[in-house]
């Protein structure tokens, strides 16, 4: 497939050899980084190509991640909606809860591949802090987890899975004291300690080759969906639905699609409060082409290019960046990002524990009441597949919280 | 690419090798502590016998560094310090009589919002030197190096101990001005002594240019100038100097600073 009418390349043509998605992407890091950076390119390269490291790779996800994760038709909820035929990609069933494992396990294989003996992360809902600390524990990884004062406050119970875990927590108290200053400790940390540690960023955001590779060990969400739709409907569905924080659920699901042009492809982001209030976490949305970690994406920022706080009842999508190949997709044209608030995210949360029996987490309500809305508007022939990205048993304070119910 | 000739960096250079000296480029981040202390300090600063000011523009995620600089851009931030501030403060130092060469340090993205042009040209006009990005690798450097070399500025490149003999080739086929060697694998920050990699990674910069060199990061006593003045023209101090404006009391900051640069030259 060559170009399309929107000037847009085909999936696999991207990034370019710099890490460019269209403007978007590159290495904006400092330049004691960028051999370890170089390394880590050569080494990726040579990973993906490698069927022994594939064959382990494929192994762990079948046997310890427990994968392929169901394709589940949402008969209720879209009984319910009385508009497209829903379904659930249930990621929530992976191992850990979420789909930042498959990413981890991917990255950590290559970490132990690189002789690397010490693993840095940062996280924000604490899912793919989790998923790391699982991993480095199965392969005989140290692990140091980064996470804002924030974040630790409202996600303590996987604070406490990844001490288990044999993880060192270590709080971040700068900046708006989540998910970005985690990212930023955890860079200065990899400044630090660039020959030993191997950082293992958990989104598609970062410096090359991170929003490609994270991607590439995502894209199993998508490849199984693909598999699965065309199992059990006969054919591809009419639109994909995801959350996007930083974007990695999103982009792993998207992805094996994006070359399928009547497959519709939605992301929902945060909109806190409301994105006129400015609490919010809308960057595609709301943000202005910019650089933040490492690429040039759309970055929420005020008029003189300082980060502004993002906000979000879900900790994992309150970040004022997004992964680079998402400032692609949204540029030209080929996926649509909407605003979903804190409110339509609860109603999303209780729409699917009363219809599916199932508690998403908060990030993935997100994309429920996007799918929901869509799905409102459209014909009972038509198919919505939502990736589920997680499940919500770490968010069960919050959300009591945000229901006025004491626990 | 070689220094300009009649340039502010190459004239301090060429004086300081005259002299047999080892230049000492203090940096303070604008508006830290309070908005007013660069264009109070700065001639104290060269009174005291600064080679170079490196003006610090704040960012809001310095993720190159240390604690002691990222508070100080917090506090600037606080005090509402933008792009445009920091070209004020530079044409307020040169309104003051300050000449010695004015290099702005700062993060890619203000620059970014502000504009790449616009941004050079505002320093042509404020009468600044060089801009040095910390975040900013030459492979993703050609749109502002072509602005300021438009403006007739150097864009100042880093190095670190971690290059490579391929990354420092590529840096001195591009750079002008001079070349900033961090001296350590880390962030910003003062240390007790000065990293062992520094020799060999200086001798490898040499081996690829003539620039001169500036070696950075970690550097806060007079012991670490004169080591450091072993290997290369000059050293730059952020932190050392950062840390005590914000712990000295208003009235008292140019004189502590003027002390403090001659002390850390040994004068």
């Amino acid at each position: 497939m060559t170009s399309t009418t929107t000037g847009r390349l085909p999936a696999a043509a991207l990034p370019d050899e710099r890490g460019r998605f269209g403007q978007f992407g590159g290495t904006y890091a400092p330049v004691t980084l960028l051999p370890a950076i170089e390394e880590l390119r050569a080494a990726y390269d040579a990973a993906r190509r490698d069927p022994e490291f594939q064959a382990e790779l494929e192994h762990l996800l079948a046997t310890y991640v427990g994968r392929p994760t169901a394709l589940y038709y949402a008969e209720s909820l879209s009984r319910e909606i009385g508009g497209a035929q829903i379904y659930l990609k249930r990621e929530d069933l992976a191992h850990t809860g979420a789909h930042k494992i498959n990413n981890a396990l991917g990255q950590g294989l290559l970490a132990k591949r690189m002789g690397k003996p010490r693993v840095i992360a940062e996280t924000g809902a604490g899912q793919h802090g989790v998923a790391t600390a699982t991993v480095c524990a199965m392969l005989g990884l140290e692990c140091v987890v980064y996470m804002g004062e924030v974040d630790i406050a409202r996600q303590s119970l996987n604070v406490f899975r990844m001490k288990l875990l044999g993880a060192e927590v270590r709080p971040v108290g700068t900046g708006s004291r989540t998910l970005k200053d985690a990212m930023n400790e955890a860079i200065r940390d990899w400044v630090t300690n660039v020959e030993t540690t191997y950082y293992l960023i958990g989104s598609v955001a970062g410096m090359h080759p991170y929003p490609m590779m994270v991607r590439d060990f995502q894209s199993v969400i998508g490849r199984e969906t693909r598999r699965q739709i065309i199992e059990q409907a006969g054919r591809l569905p009419d639109a994909v639905v995801a959350c996007v924080g930083g974007g990695s659920n999103a982009m792993g699901i998207f992805h094996p699609f994006i070359d399928d042009p009547d497959v519709e492809l939605h992301g929902a982001e945060a909109a806190g409060l409301g994105i006129e209030t400015g609490k919010h976490a809308a960057t595609l949305s709301a943000g202005r082409v910019g650089v933040l970690h490492g690429s040039r994406s759309y970055v929420l920022q005020d008029d003189d290019g300082q980060i502004i706080e993002a906000h979000s009842i879900a900790a994992g999508l309150d970040y004022p960046g997004v992964g680079p190949e998402h400032s692609y997709l949204k540029d030209t044209g080929r996926a649509t990002y909407h605003p979903v608030t804190d409110a339509e995210a609860l109603e999303g949360f209780k729409l699917l524990c009363r219809t599916e029996g199932i508690i998403p987490a908060l990030e993935s309500a997100h994309a429920v009441a996007l799918g929901a809305r869509l799905a409102a508007d459209r014909s009972p022939d038509d198919i919505i597949v939502i990736n589920l990205s997680g499940r919500g048993d770490k968010d069960m304070h919050t959300v009591a919280e945000a229901l006025g119910v004491a626990l | 690419m070689e220094t300009k000739t009649g340039s502010r960096i190459a004239a301090t250079f060429a004086r300081l090798r005259e002299a047999g000296e080892t230049g000492v480029c203090p940096y303070v981040t604008v508006g830290f502590p309070e908005l007013d202390t660069v264009g109070r300090v700065g001639p104290a600063l060269v009174a005291g016998g600064a080679a170079m000011i490196e003006l610090g523009i704040p960012f809001s995620d310095p993720l190159a560094d240390g604690a002691t600089v990222q508070h100080s851009s917090h506090v600037a931030l606080t005090n509402g310090v933008t792009v445009a501030t920091c070209l004020d403060a530079a044409r307020d130092l040169r309104h003051k009589g300050v000449d010695v060469p004015l290099i702005f340090m700062g993060y890619f993205n203000p620059l970014l919002s502000y504009g790449l042009e616009r941004f050079a040209a505002a320093c042509a006009e404020v009468g600044a030197d060089g801009v040095i990005v910390p975040d900013l690798p030459p492979d993703e450097s050609g749109d502002l190096r072509e602005a300021l070399q438009r403006h007739g500025l150097d864009l100042i490149f880093m190095l670190a101990p971690t290059s490579t003999d391929a990354q420092i080739a590529a840096v001195a086929r591009q750079a002008s001005g001079f070349i900033y060697c961090v001296s350590l694998t880390g962030v910003t920050g003062a240390r007790d002594r000065l990293s062992q990699q520094l020799p060999g990674f200086i001798a490898r910069v040499r081996r690829h240019t003539d620039l001169p060199l500036v070696v950075g990061f970690g550097i806060s006593t007079p012991e670490h100038v004169k080591e450091a003045g072993k290997l290369a023209e000059a050293v730059a101090v952020g932190s050392a100097v950062v840390k005590r404006l914000g712990e000295t009391p208003r009235e008292r900051q140019p004189d502590e600073m003027e002390a403090f640069i001659r002390y850390l030259r040994g004068a």
